[in-house]
């Protein structure tokens, strides 16, 4: 029986259920210390002093560092030339939350206390907290070098005058795609501990070979002696692949005072300092025909850096920017960057990084042509979806050459569960009883680029290269080990590889483990991150498990006299096929593996060891359909989603129980996005949603119930078919639970709400249509 | 200040001279090496933390350990049955795949099982209503809502004593 397609239960959970997890916080070297940040508190000011005096006269403390400390060291890795983060504030303050000082103590809670007792003196500066204050004449400039506040200006090709003048409608938007806090329920951690053999660092990352290689590098140390761990990794979402301070000042600290040194983010300190995600305004413009068809698309993207921008934070607006056709034919199309700073924490990846942007730009403008043209939205994305026979389809964008998909088929199978025709005479009814809710129907057509990816794509955000590795080693019981460079932190790894092996290797799942996230014991690796882990990590494991069995089989045919090719396996023995009453089981082919004399000749010992670089020719692009249908209370303006229809097109499921995770959590944090969070800040740069009181990350009860449906089109791009899944619930479910507020109170004149779509400000559009 | 506080934990005596401040999850985690019970925000709204303190869930992150002293304490690591079995709970979140990267899953785990004690047969809406203050960012929910069901309808699951 294959187990790829399986609902095979997780190898990882029995730890993970039982409280036998094995996070960063949960260890405990001996002479472990503790290190504590002191924060900047304002967002933009001069630091006249810092007095450190009263904390390192505390008992306990073992070191309290500031600028001065580091002042011969480079800036953090990740930034831009000349735009870095200094790994301590140097002089000048940029984001609230950004790193003034730390103490390190025998402690965390005399830690705590000695940073309490430093006194940092600020001459508050004027701080820009907005784009529109960022980009202001006479705005405060946050680095000199640039002379503004603008980065980086990526203009239009060709702005499409012609095609806008020509054409019979258009419209436009402008969109707020609101800034979100990545919040893993455990937030950042490392521990260092640099002694006479080197360094190691475990961290909660999702790419220990890439921190690896950086740290030394930026050390000027060995690869061989320094070790990056990430042992069972809290969630990550994108934010845990990001350079930050913590890693370097842990490292310099324990090699300073001979101990380990542990970091702990407090939640406090994860909304303002772990990286934040979106934070993008869209100038969006459509051309269309009576009948709703699209001429042409003209998109800019505003990109909010932060405080300093960094490399994968320059690549967002280039992603969505790639991305801005969506699933649909589009004539011409015409893009437009910038990247811009503000005096806020920085911003990088976050699920979908780039891709939810995009899907929500262009379904918002597909429901906008609906409304405009009178055409069922359902219809219009019929009209100008891409066929399925036009694959592969060169896109506006050299990144995105799409390979393969089926909107339109997504689209019906999505209807089979949605009584559209009944909703919405229900709508219309319920616009008539003052007393009813409002209802409200939303679709989205998603498209997003995943499976990074193809050589040169990791490369351009700092990365080694774009490959991942996988390493196949036989036991000489006939068991299995597999090692791979893919980091993983929730997707279920272990369970899909182990599923991927036991049907290329013919082991049974139960004699197969899986090892990552240790540089000492993988070979080399890039990471999780793009929805990669299966498109390009697991096709490695098929790849080097298949290399291996190659050579099982030859082994075994050396051993029953029988020629390789008429080899097959069955519950674990080899025979000839046709004569299973002799047979020799893999346990024997694994230990003889590594006998000499047992060898067929020219094979050598090892030969069932088998390591992989797994390339991929393209990136990958999973889609789908969703439906959200929402109840609006006129008196609260609350919403409620009564219903969320979810079909996707991932490729080849490995475990579909395992996919059903991922969609419902990236629908969820789609959900978030769009209803409950935003990362807020005041006029002066203040954050006003740093703790879990103000910023609202769901609970169950502020969440629906989900029902999935599927497509596969397989992917061509590896011989498994699979797309990736991880990132594909953000990106779908934003536009649909939005379109469907929109219809709510689409008889009200209303056009575009942006998120989070909070009861004020559709009780607000309610007030107002009174 | 110090002040010497008695807590069983996992049906075991344990008594430590501590900090009057000391958090419990730091007593568990720090002083008994208990580290299944996580934090995962400072302002007790993550819920990562939840233990049972004498048979009701409880966020260890905003009770010190002194001001529980002569109290009973369950985590996640005194969660299974006295044969080795997981509890009906365990098994369920395992059975439905209610959880991703884990690290809210202890507490999960007691919160639920502290749902299931005062309300053994909880409907779905119960069930997100109960685990308000439990926040979970990988799984969306749902699957944690299927697995509380599960533990509901097998209260009387065994491993056998198969771990």
């Amino acid at each position: 029986m294959s187990l790829v397609g399986a609902r095979v239960l997780r190898k990882e959970d029995p730890n993970l259920i039982t409280g036998n997890g094995q996070y960063v916080d949960d260890l405990q070297p001996a002479g472990c210390t503790s290190m504590v940040f002191v924060r900047s508190t304002e967002a933009h000011a001069k630091i006249r002093s810092i007095d450190t005096a009263e904390a390192l006269a505390l008992p306990g403390v073992l070191a309290v560092w500031t600028s001065a400390n580091v002042a011969q060291l480079a800036n953090c890795p990740g930034g831009l030339p000349g735009l870095d983060q200094p790994l301590l504030a140097k002089d000048i303050v940029r984001f609230v939350g950004e790193g003034v000082a730390v103490v390190v103590a025998t402690d965390r809670y005399i830690a705590a206390d000695a940073a309490e007792l430093i006194i940092v003196d600020y001459e508050p500066l004027p701080a820009v907290a907005s784009l529109s204050a960022a980009m202001a004449p006479g705005a405060v400039v946050l680095h000199e070098v640039l002379g503004g506040n603008t980065v980086h200006f990526q203009d239009f090709e060709n702005p499409l005058d012609e095609a806008f003048a020509a054409a019979p409608r258009t419209a436009s938007l402008h969109i707020v795609n609101n800034r979100c806090a990545p919040s893993p329920i455990e937030p950042n951690v490392c521990l260092a501990d640099w002694g006479r053999s080197g360094l190691t660092l475990w961290a909660a990352f999702q790419a220990p070979h890439h921190l690896r290689n950086t740290i030394a590098q930026y050390f000027g140390i060995p690869q061989d002696s320094t070790r990056v761990v990430a042992p069972d990794v809290g969630g990550g979402f994108g934010a845990k692949i990001n350079f930050v301070p913590e890693f370097f000042l842990t490292a310099l600290l324990s090699k300073e005072i001979g101990k380990p040194v542990k970091y702990t983010q407090t939640r406090s300190e994860c909304l303002v300092a772990m990286l934040h995600g979106r934070a993008q305004e869209h100038d969006a413009s459509v051309a269309f025909d009576n009948d709703g068809r699209i001429l042409a698309l003209k998109l800019t993207v505003t990109q909010d850096q932060g405080a300093y921008p960094n490399g994968t934070g320059m690549g967002l607006p280039v992603l969505t920017t790639a991305m801005a056709a969506g699933c649909y034919r589009i004539p011409a199309v015409a893009i437009s960057w910038r990247n811009v700073v503000t005096n806020t924490t920085p911003v990088a990846a976050y699920r979908g990084a780039g891709r939810p942007e995009a899907s929500f730009t262009i379904e918002r403008l597909i429901d906008l042509i609906a409304d405009e043209t009178g055409v069922d939205p359902v219809e219009v994305r019929r009209r100008n979806f891409i066929p399925v026979d036009a694959f592969p389809y060169a896109t506006h964008s050299p990144l995105a050459m799409y390979d393969s998909g089926n909107f339109a088929g997504a689209l019906d199978e999505l209807l089979k569960h949605v009584n559209y025709d009944e909703l919405k005479k229900e709508q219309e009814k319920r616009r008539q009883d003052p007393a009813a809710k409002l209802l409200g129907i939303g679709f989205a057509s998603w498209l997003e680029i995943a499976g990074f990816g193809p050589p040169g794509s990791l490369e351009a955000f700092g990365h080694l290269a774009s490959w991942e590795s996988a390493q196949v080693r036989i036991q000489p019981d006939g068991s299995a080990i597999i090692f791979t460079g893919a980091s993983p932190h929730g997707q279920g790894t272990v369970t899909t590889y182990a599923q991927i092996a036991a049907d290329e290797l013919g082991i049974d799942f139960d004699r197969i483990s899986v090892k990552h996230g240790d540089t000492a014991v993988v070979p080399q690796g890039i990471g999780t991150m793009g929805s990669r882990a299966v498109a390009v990590g697991g096709e490695g494991v098929k790849t080097a498990s298949g290399r291996v069995y190659e050579n099982a089989k030859r082994i075994a045919a050396h051993l029953l006299e029988a020629s390789a090719e008429d080899i097959i396996i069955e519950d674990e023995k080899f025979f000839v096929k046709g004569t299973p009453a002799r047979s020799v089981p893999w346990s024997e082919v694994a230990w003889k593996s590594f006998q000499p004399l047992e060898l067929p000749g020219g094979m050598e010992p090892g030969a069932l060891d088998s390591t992989v670089f797994q390339q991929v020719p393209n990136f990958s692009f999973p889609s789908g359909a969703y439906c959200c249908v929402v109840e609006i209370d006129r008196e609260t303006g609350g919403v409620n989603i009564v219903n969320m229809y979810l079909v996707d097109d991932c490729g080849t499921v490995i475990n579909p129980l395992l996919v059903e995770g991922q969609v419902h959590g990236g629908v969820a944090q789609g959900i978030a996005q769009a209803l409950y969070e935003h990362m807020l800040y005041d006029p002066s740069g203040v954050p006003r949603t740093s703790t879990f009181m103000d910023y609202l990350v769901p609970a169950a009860s502020d969440l629906p119930g989900y029902v999935t449906g599927r497509i596969n089109t397989p992917n061509p791009s590896n011989t498994l078919g699979a797309k990736g899944v991880g990132e594909s619930g953000s990106v779908g479910a934003p536009p649909a639970v939005v379109n469907a507020v929109v219809d709510a109170l689409s008889h009200l004149g209303v056009k575009h709400i942006d998120m989070p779509v909070t009861p004020i400000k559709v009780w607000n559009i309610l007030e107002g249509a009174k | 200040m110090t002040i010497r506080t008695a807590i069983t934990v996992n049906g075991k005596d344990t008594s430590r001279e501590v900090e009057a401040r000391t958090l419990l999850v730091h007593y568990l985690r720090e002083e008994l090496g208990l580290t299944g019970t996580h934090i995962g925000c400072d302002t007790s709204n993550c819920g990562a933390c939840t233990v049972l303190l004498d048979g009701e869930a409880a966020k260890s992150c905003t009770i010190f350990a002194a001001q529980i002293h002569d109290c009973h304490v369950t985590t996640i690591e005194g969660a299974a049955q006295a044969d080795g079995s997981f509890s009906p709970m365990q098994e369920g979140f395992r059975q439905e795949h209610g959880l991703q990267c884990g690290y809210c899953t202890p507490g999960m785990i007691m919160a639920s099982t502290a749902l299931l004690t005062e309300n053994p047969n909880p409907t779905e809406e119960e069930i997100r209503h109960a685990l308000e203050g439990n926040l979970c960012r990988c799984t969306g929910y749902e699957m944690i809502v299927n697995a509380v069901r599960w533990a509901a309808e097998n209260p009387n699951f065994t491993s056998g004593g198969v771990k």
